[in-house]
């Protein structure tokens, strides 16, 4: 609960909790991890605030003369800064923004800056980031992100498997299914079931059921997942999956753009 | 200011009772629901007697007009608004200035809870519906905002409980209801920051003197602190298994 005494002493204090003196407290209604050196909360719910290297599925909803605007489940909107996607020679007198990306074009990004002054910069140079082509988007409380993709992709592994269908399942909560229509009806009533009932212990169990699989264990017993590695989901990596590259060479990292790394103060 | 004599006997009886057969430092039966609403991002609903409050949450979010828009933090905008059949006689929906008093003293029992500063040039908007009026209900729409902000997953450093107590009849008396409050001789909201003990929210209509003031303010602390307590449960309620997130407490 907000303002509940998580620990106190020398704990660091991690996600969903600030330190007041001696006290570590709680800024949401979840759950409390505490180690002995770590102490954070997981909450139930709450808006997708964005992290540095968050992979993220966002919607261009806009653009101007140097970046695209997308929409990532946020109450920020990501900036994709044209540089990134055609190139430091980037002119906007020779190239239009619309060739490469559209108003509407779903986009597999990675957030690579974020801080209180300004709002999340995106990019979509990397392995399996770009635009996607082709698929149904599905929106989920991102606070059930973990539970999702599940320990070690377990859950999202689970879901492939049982209906044959290809997943990209963003930190901000939207995932992207690829597969027959059929299909992807089952995948949404999966993803909707372990949205629903994200705290029963034998979740992995009731999704085989659902999607007619044979229910015997084998993985490692299922349990909320740790911070999932925030790269491509585990089910798009053993895939490979294939998404659509634009973006050519210029990594980021050589443009400059990338500001002081000030993490968002989520912890303040 | 009320009268005395006559009434006083109707107000507080011989037996010390008030007019609905509470005693002087009693409550009136409370329920909080939490998340009832789904459009909004966080919303919550309370019961505080006869006062049936709505309060709902959206946010953080992008602030239209631009130019309001804080640098290094959220706007956080209050409306608190009765409904034209929340009360006896039929209330014009247009915002009196007694409805302006009461969003702005509501923005400011919140904003010390909030953490605004986690989400800069955003505003979060909270709106808390009287359905049903009976007294006190600034003190039920701070609880009920309160609650509905948590559910929305905005960082807080704490919960905000609020409660009134008054002097009718020369008695102090804790969370008084309309009548109370119209035939009395003080009403004193306050709200507060449990778990830092810090108060939001202090205001006083009519006179106390000092010993009455000690008296109603603690009455008035403990009330809040009753509030606080069902505050918690219907959050938990929500994520652990009441239905609905319902908490009440029954007379």
């Amino acid at each position: 609960m907000p303002g509940e005494v998580v620990a106190r002493g020398n704990v660091r204090a991690d996600l969903n909790v600030v330190r007041s003196g001696d006290k570590v407290i709680s800024t949401r209604v979840g759950m409390a991890e505490i180690s002995h050196d770590v102490a954070r909360v997981v909450p139930f719910s709450g808006p997708y605030i964005p992290r540095i290297d968050d992979l993220v599925v966002a919607k261009i909803i806009d653009y101007s003369a140097f970046a695209w605007e997308a929409d990532m489940n946020s109450c920020f909107f990501g900036i994709l800064p044209a540089q990134s996607v055609f190139g430091r020679d980037y002119s906007p007198a020779k190239d239009s923004l619309t060739d490469k990306l559209q108003v509407g074009d779903m986009i597999a990004a990675k957030v690579i800056a974020f801080d209180r002054t300004r709002d999340p910069l995106l990019s979509i140079s990397g392995p399996g980031l770009g635009r996607i082509p082709r698929g149904q988007v599905v929106k989920i409380s991102p606070a059930k992100v973990p539970r999702l993709i599940g320990k070690k992709g377990s859950m999202i592994k689970t879901i492939e498997a049982g209906t044959k269908c290809r997943m990209l399942i963003g930190q901000n909560g939207m995932v992207v299914i690829v597969g027959s229509p059929d299909d992807t009806l089952r995948a949404i009533k999966a993803i909707t079931l372990v949205e629903e009932e994200a705290h029963s212990a034998d979740l992995t169990e009731r999704v085989q059921r659902l999607l007619g699989m044979d229910t015997t264990p084998q993985a490692p017993q299922e349990g909320v997942a740790d911070e999932p590695v925030p790269q491509a989901s585990a089910g798009e990596n053993a895939e490979g999956t294939p998404l659509e590259q634009d973006s050519p060479h210029n990594p980021v990292e050589e443009e400059g753009q990338v500001p002081s790394p000030a993490h968002p103060d989520q912890t303040s | 200011m009320g009268k005395q004599g006559g009434d006083s006997s109707r107000l507080i009886n011989e037996q010390g009772l008030r007019l609905d057969g509470r005693r002087i430092d009693e409550l009136r039966p409370i329920k909080i629901q939490v998340g009832i609403l789904k459009n909004a991002d966080g919303s919550a609903f309370i019961q505080f007697g006869k006062n049936k409050i709505m309060a709902a949450v959206y946010g953080p979010k992008e602030v239209h007009p631009k130019h309001s828009a804080l640098p290094n933090r959220s706007v956080l905008r209050c409306r608190y608004h009765m409904s034209p059949f929340s009360t006896e006689e039929r209330k014009n929906p247009a915002p009196s200035r007694r409805e302006i008093e009461i969003s702005k003293v509501i923005r400011e029992a919140l904003e010390p809870a909030l953490m605004l500063e986690d989400y800069p040039r955003t505003a979060i908007d909270v709106f808390v519906e009287v359905l049903q009026s009976d007294g006190g209900s600034r003190c039920a729409g701070i609880s009920a905002a309160s609650v509905a902000l948590a559910d929305a997953g905005i960082n807080m450093r704490d919960l905000v409980a609020a409660c009134a107590a008054g002097k009718v009849a020369g008695q102090v008396v804790l969370d008084i209801d309309d009548t109370e409050d119209k035939e009395g001789q003080a009403d004193l909201p306050i709200a507060l920051m449990p778990m830092s003990n810090q108060i939001t929210l202090l205001q006083l209509d009519g006179q106390l003197n000092d010993e009455e003031f000690g008296k109603a303010f603690s009455y008035a602390l403990e009330g809040c602190k009753t509030v606080y307590r069902l505050q918690r449960e219907a959050l938990i309620g929500k994520y652990f298994g009441h239905e609905d997130g319902v908490k009440e407490i029954e007379q």
